[in-house]
């Protein structure tokens, strides 16, 4: 009894071809999916983009620089020779504030990544080694969450205040990884019990392997999305150091100095610390926004309910 | 005839996710009378779940639902949040699947009863209504209910959890309970007790039930009616008896057939049904059980079938049952056979089967695990011992397959993990293939690991989701430094084996179906040419209609490579129909073990005797007429000291017993000893048939 | 759960002390005290830096260990700090600063907790609503911005409100008004006044951060089974949400709120500056840039005290809200 005919077997046939270009979207053009429909991440990508490409071309075509000092404008409000306005001696805001911007993305776009890599190996080696290494690990992190890392940099201000930026940027990426640390170890203490993992373990894979095949690309999306939202908080803390003279000296310029030289004169000249304070809003707010729409995206608390 | 409690008309359920539409529930329409018991039975994703929360109003906004829900002549689509929760947990209460997330982990299980009478009951005084909790906690019988009220949702086990759901649900004396897969996530003996407890609470109600579930064992011996759910359509209703003796739609008879069945014969071969359902993101053009369907035709092809009313052999439409296929009639009138629209596949011919030899792969000699149990972060202090395994000793020769069976908690994942970490046994040896593996040394132990290898329970979870087919199958093959290309072939050789298609190879395992998947397992498991598979639960996760493809695979691989299986499982009718030995775990110790037909013929330890009588049978008149053997209470936590024997804390022999045979049972702990042909660890095994089942 | 707290404690204490010695010995490694008094004209002979360097305990040609040992002797014989450079019992300039942080911190986190779990919840009933996007929008922006513009901008604020208004409504330098006389209500009302700033400042930075966290914790538990179950019961969805949903969600905020204390003493640190109150936090600041290593050491050990308080109060919280830890 021939109980397939052709037409069934074709219809079956497309049944599981119009499956396979449904599943053929792997994990990363699901997220990726997701993601193109999140608003917040076009919005936060596209300014953040601008924001950079600004940053970078800013200044190309713009008389002024960050030291030039005009004599016949102090302390002027913006206009179309100075956008930003001035300061006291006469300096461009527009210019300063873009060599700050620079500045601030410099350190963000270090730091932030710098961090969540430090997170990433502390955290997944804590996790998978386990026993007494996890437990002196984890005590260690606790430890440096003791004191608020903002604390620990100003005592630490001393020794890379006076140095290049390089010091100032090894010195965030050292202090912003605790936390994240301990979400990656907790990550990687599931995964370990997950049975594929087990399943390498009994086929004899060694622990290396495992770790590199199986628990890095797992962990790996925890890591870039606190890697885009670490841009912001090391671009936040960079500032808050400089503001109270901790970070970037003057005459060398950041939005933190910017910020600080234009907070006493904030009601009088706004000029001087309002258009700074919005440019760093605007770069912390787009990649905070880009970080919490790829969170989204990677872990949708939100599905379909199924039968 | 009276007015039905609830009458479902025409509903339709759609979600809206992400710009995708899902046709979950398709024009589902059905009555259930006062005081019915109706079961809805269909495989995940065939909308049973979802068509009763549409009927009690929960579900997620996601959700468009149309057509009728009529509760006592009132229409609940009409009626907002407010007005529905008046009918929620009066007029109709719910039981939900899984006991451990449903209750709230900050209130006692005492407050939540109480926050259910006196929703309902304002007049109730706190006084009364804690009172009245208590009844009902002693009602569904948990011990102690005036000092159980006061205990969390955490202290309580999952069968206790249960009770107390059906206490919350029975606290209204409402007149429809709809209970969601209740037992699903609990052991057989567990499942065997809660049932009792609904059937009593019906009872005591007098409230119609809709059970839903996807074991057409427990429909059996519970339901009046039963309606079989497929593709978010009903597709065959009628009583439970004609259900069972007569169905009409293929499915039904498929998944009939495709069923272990404690009661038939072990040696027959199961009915696969292979193929998955459709994915209901497009309204299906014509029957949707088709493309599965042996039987199909190509008028099949047009248009969904209609649920239509059988007609008996005078041509008169029988009111009680209804199909929704086309060549219905020729299936009842017997043009169409039933047993020949799924032909039972045939064995593997024996010129092609590998030549059985004699000798022991794989042994445990009084293997001991015991985990300390600490207290305290910082400083460690130990304060009693886990007995996760103490002291099984078991055998598995070359080309059979021994079945370790047990509820969960037995000790019977610590028991293969051990094995499986080849370095020894805390207490006692594990030697695979005469080699002690105490005694390897790492290269040795990574040369042992080509001969026994695992497949694990959930086939979503042991895949890593990242790799490709190819490399999740080579993997273990990357151990024994095989090079690419080689692997390439013989990945290609073994997914032909496990019968998958070689262009498969590329794809990643979330494009499979959960058959196909526990195939990949298999095939990766395969790879590397073990003598041993160990079987952790292999067909547990997978739908009924896809378990039989499964084991007849296991069954034909054992056969053609001659392989020897340790096939782990609590579900009695799976080891039923493979297993060539059994052995039986309680607590950390084997309590019965041997001959498989002897032991599920003539169980003699009273634990396997319980546990066979607990496994519900699909087939109303066997289960209707047997008695159950119901044990007492939960399985102890192994870190509970017992004096002698183990299982007497719920053993009904022991309660039988006169007093001064007891006394053994209190302080001599039985050592396994042969009786009738296979080995028991019961004092009283001779005896034991005074425990009727 | 008597036994939980207490082991908590104790590794509380362990951490709160090790961090104390590890930011004395980074304070004496980092700063330069002897910097202080050079470059002075008419200079001051080495021979007197040193014996003002040694009396204060902070001499860098003493070992650190034996600095350490000498301040911890001292801390604990005697209960001192040691001196700051000003010649101040580090002690006394704790103990009169000490209240005026604490003001600040306690009713800033207060305020900031309570209103931020009840915007994360409301975000989280009314998920992708306009309500939940004004509330997730304003607190990304918020969280954008420093706590120092959010201070200077309210400062502004506030000016302009005096100059529209022709007198000193919000008062925003300082603690209290120097010199002011009266009896106990209007010192009481000119603190309250001065009090407003800071306040808005600190809190409006923490709302944001605990209502995104509520939220996220929210909408974790608004799927969870137990809330169909009340549902089922007979409650509303609002009602099963709150009775049953928030009282759920608010035990990881218990531990969220021991790792932000962090956040918010920085952000009280900030604060504090920029408004000109005399707190600790502007202890720490001056000390360190006039290189006091006493008085950064006693800063130090002043934090961790009060992490380890504020990590013991949320461990009793967790403990108080989720049964499953009471042993």
């Amino acid at each position: 009894m021939s109980l397939l005919n052709p037409e069934l077997v074709e219809s079956s046939e497309h049944v599981e071809g119009a499956h396979q270009t449904d599943a053929v979207n792997s994990r990363l053009a699901q997220i990726w999916r997701r993601l193109r429909s999140t608003p917040r991440f076009w919005v936060g990508a596209i300014a953040l983009l601008l924001i950079c490409l600004w940053a970078l071309f800013g200044l190309a075509l713009y008389p002024w620089s960050a030291t030039d000092q005009d004599g016949l404008a102090f302390s002027q409000g913006p206009s179309a020779s100075h956008w930003f306005g001035t300061n006291g001696i006469g300096q461009d805001l527009y210019a300063q504030t873009i060599i700050g911007l620079q500045k601030s993305l410099l350190v963000g776009l270090i730091v932030g990544p710098a961090a969540a890599l430090i997170a990433g190996f502390v955290g997944a080696i804590s996790g998978y080694v386990g026993g007494v290494w996890d437990r002196v690990i984890v005590w260690f992190i606790d430890l440096l969450l003791v004191l608020p890392s903002f604390y620990i940099l100003v005592l630490l201000s001393p020794t890379f205040k006076n140095a290049s930026i390089v010091a100032l940027i090894l010195f965030l990426a050292l202090f912003g990884w605790m936390v994240l640390a301990r979400v990656v170890r907790g990550q990687t203490m599931s995964l370990r019990e997950r049975e594929y993992v087990k399943a390498a373990r009994y086929m004899g894979v060694g622990g290396l392997t495992i770790v590199r095949r199986h628990i890095i690309p797992n962990v790996a999306s925890l890591l870039i999305i606190d890697a885009t939202l670490g841009v912001g908080a090391a671009i936040l803390s960079e500032t808050a150091l400089s503001f109270f003279g901790f970070g970037i000296q003057p005459p060398d310029v950041s939005l933190g100095t910017l910020l600080s030289a234009g907070s006493s004169a904030a009601v009088t000249r706004p000029w001087l610390f309002v258009f700074p304070s919005a440019v760093l809003i605007l770069t912390v707010l787009a990649t905070s926004l880009i970080g919490d729409a790829l969170r989204d995206a990677v872990d949708p608390t939100s599905g379909a309910t199924r039968d | 005839m009276t007015d039905p409690v609830l009458s479902v008309r025409n509903l339709s359920v759609t979600f809206n996710a992400n710009g995708r539409r899902v046709h979950a529930v398709r024009g589902v329409s059905y009555d259930v009378q006062r005081g019915e018991f109706l079961g809805i039975v269909g495989e995940s994703g065939s909308g049973k779940s979802v068509s009763s929360l549409a009927v009690m109003g929960l579900l997620p906004s996601s959700a468009t639902v149309e057509g009728e829900i009529l509760f006592n002549g009132r229409s609940l689509l009409d009626l907002n949040d407010r007005e529905l929760s008046g009918i929620r947990g009066r007029g109709i209460s719910m039981i939900f699947q899984d006991p451990l997330s449903a209750l709230t982990p900050v209130y006692t299980v005492g407050q939540q009863i109480v926050e259910a009478l006196r929703l309902h009951d304002r007049a109730l005084s706190q006084q009364a209504a804690e009172k009245r909790s208590i009844e009902l906690l002693k009602i569904v019988g948990i011990p102690h209910p005036e000092r159980r009220a006061k205990s969390f949702p955490h202290e309580f086990s999952g069968g206790m959890r249960q009770r107390a759901m059906i206490a919350i649900s029975i606290a209204n004396d409402p007149q429809l309970i709809i209970a969601d897969e209740p037992t699903t996530a609990l052991d057989v003996t567990i499942q065997a007790q809660i049932l009792e407890v609904l059937q009593s609470a019906k009872d005591l109600t007098g409230a119609a039930v809709v059970l839903i579930t996807h074991d057409l064992g427990v429909v059996a011996g519970n339901a009046d009616d039963v309606a079989v759910m497929y593709a978010g359509r009903i597709v065959e209703k009628a009583p439970v008896l004609d259900l069972f003796r007569r169905p009409v739609m293929p499915y039904t008879i498929g998944l009939l057939r495709s069923m272990p069945n404690m009661a038939s014969a072990a040696s027959e071969r199961l009915v696969p049904l292979e193929g998955r359902p459709p994915i209901l993101t497009v309204v299906p053009t014509g029957c949707p059980f088709a493309p599965r369907c042996p039987a199909a035709i190509a008028e099949c092809l047009d248009g969904e079938p209609p649920l239509e009313l059988v007609k008996n052999g005078a041509g008169v439409p029988d009111p009680t049952r209804a199909v929704a296929c086309i060549r219905h009639e020729e299936i009842e009138d017997g043009t169409l056979a039933r047993d020949e629209i799924f032909p039972r596949p045939e064995p593997v011919p024996v010129e092609l089967r590998a030549p059985q030899k004699r000798e022991t792969v794989l042994e445990l000699r009084d293997m001991q695990r015991h985990f300390p149990l600490t207290r305290g972060a910082v400083f460690k202090r130990r304060v009693g011992t886990v007995r996760a395994v103490d002291g099984v000793s078991l055998q598995l020769e070359a080309g059979q397959t021994l079945g370790l069976v047990g509820e969960s908690g037995c000790g019977k994942t610590t028991t293969i993990m051990e094995i499986l970490e080849l370095a020894g046994a805390q207490q006692g040896t594990i030697s695979v293939n005469g080699i002690d593996t105490a005694t390897l040394n790492r290269t040795d132990r990574r040369a042992l690991r080509r001969d026994i290898q695992v497949v694990f329970q959930d086939p979503m979870a042991s895949l890593d989701p990242r790799m490709t087919v190819e490399d999740i199958i080579g993997e273990p093959l990357t151990v024994h430094d095989v090079k690419p290309a080689e692997i390439r072939r013989k990945v290609a050789e073994i997914l032909q084996l496990v019968g998958l298609e070689p262009s498969f190879a590329g794809r990643y395992a979330h494009e499979f179906s959960g058959g196909q998947r526990q195939r990949i397992g298999i095939a990766r498991a395969l790879i590397v040419e073990p003598k041993i598979l160990v079987l952790d639960e292999p067909v547990s996760a997978l739908d009924v209609s896809v378990q039989a493809g499964v084991i007849n695979l296991l069954e034909d691989l054992k056969d053609r490579l001659g392989l020897s299986y340790l096939f782990v499982a609590h579900d009695l009718a799976v080891i039923r129909h493979i297993a060539d030995r059994v052995a039986v775990m309680y607590l950390g110790r084997i309590v019965e073990s041997g001959d498989a037909d002897l032991i599920f013929s003539d169980p003699r330890h009273p634990y396997t005797r319980a546990l066979l009588s607990a496994v519900p049978v699909p087939d109303p008149e066997i289960e209707r007429s047997r008695s159950r053997i119901l044990l007492a209470g939960d399985l102890p936590s192994p870190t509970e000291e017992i004096t002698g024997c183990n299982f007497r804390t719920r053993c009904p022999l022991y309660a039988m017993l006169p007093e001064a045979q007891r006394v053994r049972c209190e302080t001599d702990d039985p050592a396994q000893r042969p009786v009738a042909g296979r080995d028991v660890a019961c004092h009283w095994a001779e005896v034991s048939e005074q425990l009727v089942a | 759960m008597l036994g939980f707290i207490a082991r908590r404690i104790v590794n509380y204490v362990i951490l709160a002390s090790i961090a104390t010695v590890l930011g004395y010995v980074l304070a004496s490694a980092t700063l330069n005290p002897a910097a202080r008094y050079l470059g002075r004209n008419p200079p001051i002979p080495e021979a007197s830096i040193n014996s003002i360097l040694n009396d204060l305990n902070i001499n860098p040609d003493t070992p650190i260990l034996e600095r350490l040992g000498i301040w911890i002797t001292g801390l604990i014989t005697r209960g001192s700090l040691g001196q700051s450079v000003t010649g101040n019992e580090v002690t006394a300039d704790i103990v009169s600063r000490a209240g005026t942080s604490l003001r600040l911190l306690i009713i800033g986190s207060i305020l900031g907790a309570v209103i931020g779990v009840a915007l994360g919840v409301w975000g989280a009933v009314r998920q992708y609503r306009a309500s939940d996007q004004v509330i997730t929008y304003s607190s990304f922006a918020v969280l954008a911005t420093p706590p120092f513009v959010v201070a200077v901008l309210l400062m502004i604020g506030a000016t302009n409100v005096n100059r529209a208004s022709g007198q000193q409504i919000i008062n925003f330098t300082g603690e209290y008004t120097a010199g002011l006389d009266g009896g106990f209500w209007v010192i009481f009302g000119d603190r309250l006044v001065h009090l407003i700033l800071p306040t808005i400042s600190l809190t409006i930075g923490a709302v944001a951060l605990y209502s995104r966290y509520q939220r996220s914790a929210m909408l974790d538990v608004l799927s969870a089974d137990y809330i169909r179950t009340a549902r089922a019961k007979g409650r509303t969805r609002g009602s099963a949400i709150v009775r049953h949903g928030v009282r759920v969600a608010l035990i990881p905020m218990s531990t969220f709120f021991a790792y932000s204390f962090g956040t918010i003493l920085t952000g009280a640190t900030i604060t504090e500056n920029v408004f000109s109150w005399h707190g600790m936090g502007e202890y720490l600041l001056q000390s360190v840039t006039s290189s006091d290593i006493n008085a950064v050491a006693g800063t130090i050990l002043f934090t961790s005290i009060l992490v380890l308080i504020a990590g013991t109060l949320s461990d009793v919280v967790y403990a108080a809200l989720d049964p499953r830890v009471r042993v």
